[in-house]
């Protein structure tokens, strides 16, 4: 098989892994340590989708309308705590997945409302706009090239904040245990709080990063925050590192699928079957992995310790 | 005073009376409101209230009631909605319909209760050959007919091998069928990408593909939001000035504006095919697009120039029973003989209630306010009729 096309694939994998990363780890913070399950964490991928498209609109610069959308997407998350998701930790999960369910038309409606329905491009500057000759003959769009990025340097930042600061610290013990925690004195309203508005950071950053290439839209968080949850099931709830690992994982899969599977398939069944069932297959593989590792594996590839 | 109750009481009878007398003309219109795909139905709603305004609300003297529902891009909810239009609201029309797979799951549940179905979009392979009903009609084509036009375009163009791609639905394999059906180079490859209210945006891998196998041109259909996005990434990925771009529905009047903005310049030029364009030159379609221009400043799109023809083609039906809603065959005479005006121009209908029209080749460009928009070149088919014609057995 083609070798450039290989590598090529290989790094779309990449790119979409990241990306999926960015929106797990907040998902898997918020529910290792708040134990909340937050279905509305694909509205916060949205909402720094709009806001970036906004911003960049404005201000005639997307990478200035980034460094501005993080902060507004941030503080959304920390509004959105402090009024209304606070509320419910003492509640149980189907309360959680029920009013997190009614946030996210609330947040599709008020886009509607907002933006309209048509959704948001986003003009890229021409610098990334290109493409880049990673190795001979093989040439790869310079905006993925930098998801993958970005991506990597969020995936290092993460790491050393919550392995080598006490804030770092707090976190780990927070997914380990929370009530020990509380019981030291240490400050769990502010720290939740501050969990969740970097979750939401991150994801709406996400989101920041993939419309350029698929543009901003109602309900588009829906679909993807499903995936992220498959990945946080197969990488251990609570886990910044199972989270990365299954992402990428999770991302190679499904490019992989998508690129080669109909031509394998080919080989058993007749062309025009192969044709139609391969694109369902690759969309089940995720979550024929995901069963697998909740048959053998429940508590996921790389749990925190101490559960 | 006894005098005036008694006035004000028959006055009271006499206006019931006559509204009891005037049933009104009720069209149902099943289109998607809701999820990303909410911008062509937008698009459809504008322009059946445009025609509504440009009727004067009354077709034969009667008052005409239009109820508009959501099918958020799913089958089963767009049957539920039929049932409800036909079973408690009691419509003489149902209408709408943009995807094939949600026309295909409703159909029976109007049409087996004897009413009329007409499609202002999809035109899925069943309906033009075995389902085929009397009482179906199709204010647009069949889901063949426009890419097959584009495999002629792509012979004339000397194209030797092509890439397809689509989304894995009913019209998508339809579209497919219909590029194979005419374009005489070789295939070189295939994709059926994931479709629906979770459809696939992110075509990474499938351009990757597309770019490594040499394909001397790319034909795609991606309607709706995901056209700009596939334009998008068309572009970022390289493929631009190597694989040239073949497209059917598209590159169309909600992808453009917002190509435009984004500076999308690539998609100028850009070569497609459509039975219609907004610069088609018919007295009807500049009735049409001026009117739909100055009441929601932007172009029309191919779904809304459909959905305004329906309204008139349910006008012409009723008309010529003077407003007898009863007389079923009579208005399904007249909507078979196509008297009204189209905004295509004259056309006339197939045994399987398809229209046989022109197909002609558009590209985009610059009109005179320098907004992007697409315009005729040529005709590719001539009074084409599609292929399932045969199989009706009407």
């Amino acid at each position: 098989m083609d070798w450039v096309l290989i590598i090529t694939q290989l790094l779309n994998g990449l790119q979409l892994g990241l990306l999926l990363f960015l929106l797990a780890s907040g998902l898997t913070l918020v529910f290792g340590i708040m134990d909340f399950v937050n279905l509305a964490h694909g509205a916060l991928y949205m909402i720094g989708a709009y806001f970036c498209a906004s911003l960049s609109e404005v201000t005639g610069s997307f990478l200035l309308g980034i460094a501005l959308a993080i902060p507004a997407t941030a503080a959304a998350g920390a509004l959105l705590e402090i009024s209304i998701i606070r509320r419910l930790y003492s509640k149980d999960h189907l309360d959680h997945v029920l009013a997190t369910f009614g946030l996210i038309l609330c947040f599709d409606t008020m886009v509607h409302f907002l933006w309209g329905p048509e959704g948001k491009a986003i003009e890229l500057p021409a610098f990334l706009d290109g493409r880049l000759t990673i190795l001979p003959g093989v040439e790869f769009p310079t905006f993925r090239l930098s998801i993958i990025l970005a991506g990597l340097l969020i995936a290092f930042g993460l790491y050393f904040i919550i392995s080598h600061t006490k804030t770092g610290m707090l976190i780990r013990a927070g997914a380990s245990n929370r009530q020990m925690v509380s019981a030291h004195g240490i400050d769990i309203k502010s720290l939740f709080t501050m969990v969740f508005a970097v979750g939401a950071a991150m994801a709406g950053f996400a989101g920041m990063m993939i419309s350029p290439i698929t543009e901003a839209s109602i309900g588009m968080g829906n679909e993807i925050i499903i995936v992220a949850f498959v990945v946080i099931i197969i990488g251990g709830i609570g886990s910044i590192k199972g989270a990365f690992l299954a992402a990428i994982l999770v991302g190679l899969i499904d490019t992989m699928g998508r690129s080669f599977l109909d031509t394998l398939l080919k080989i058993i069944v007749s062309e025009e079957n192969a044709e139609t069932a391969a694109p369902a297959l690759s969309a089940m593989a995720i979550y024929i992995l995901m069963a697998t590792v909740l048959a053998f594996r429940p508590q996921g590839l790389f749990p925190p310790k101490g559960r | 005073m006894f005098k005036k109750v008694l006035l004000l009481a028959s006055a009271g009878l006499m206006v019931m009376g006559s509204a009891a007398a005037a049933e009104k003309v009720k069209i149902g219109f099943v289109t998607t409101i809701t999820t990303p795909a909410g911008v062509i139905g937008r698009d459809m709603v504008d322009a059946v209230n445009l025609a509504m305004e440009d009727i004067g609300g009354k077709m034969a003297g009667r008052d005409v009631e239009l109820i508009i529902e959501d099918d958020g891009f799913k089958p089963a909810i767009g049957k539920q909605k039929t049932d409800k239009l036909v079973k408690q609201d009691k419509v003489q029309f149902v209408t709408g319909f943009i995807w094939s797979h949600v026309l295909l799951a409703s159909q029976k549940s109007a049409l087996g209760a004897g009413k009329f179905l007409i499609s202002s979009n999809a035109g899925p392979s069943q309906m033009a050959g075995k389902l085929c009903h009397k009482n179906f009609f199709s204010t647009s084509w069949q889901n063949d007919q426009t890419p097959m036009a584009m495999g002629e375009v792509l012979n004339l163009n000397n194209v030797g091998s092509l890439y397809v791609m689509a989304p894995n639905y009913a019209a998508g394999k339809n579209m497919v069928a219909g590029v194979t059906r005419t374009f005489k180079g070789k295939i070189v490859g295939k994709d059926l990408t994931k479709w629906g209210k979770d459809a696939q945006l992110d075509f990474s891998a499938e351009l990757a593909k597309a770019k490594a196998s040499g394909a001397e041109g790319i034909f795609v259909f991606y309607p709706g939001k995901a056209g700009g996005a596939f334009i998008k990434q068309y572009a970022q990925a390289g493929l631009q000035g190597k694989i040239p771009l073949y497209s059917v529905f598209t590159v169309d009047s909600i992808a453009l504006p917002k190509l435009q903005k984004a500076k999308m310049s690539g998609v100028m030029g850009s070569v497609m095919t459509q039975f219609w364009a907004p610069d088609l030159d018919t007295p009807q379609n500049k009735k049409f697009v001026s009117g739909f221009k100055k009441k929601y400043g932007r172009y029309p799109s191919f779904y809304a120039a459909q959905s305004y023809d329906t309204i008139f083609l349910i006008k012409s039906a009723v008309e010529s029973v003077k407003g007898d809603l009863s007389n079923m065959d009579g208005m399904r005479a007249a909507m078979k003989a196509a008297n009204f005006p189209s905004v295509r121009g004259k056309f006339s209908y197939g045994n399987n209630h398809f229209p046989i029209q022109n197909f002609y080749s558009r590209k985009v460009v610059k009109d005179s306010e320098g907004v992007w928009t697409t315009s005729v070149q040529e005709v590719v088919l001539k009074n084409h009729q599609d292929t399932y014609a045969k199989d009706c057995s009407m």
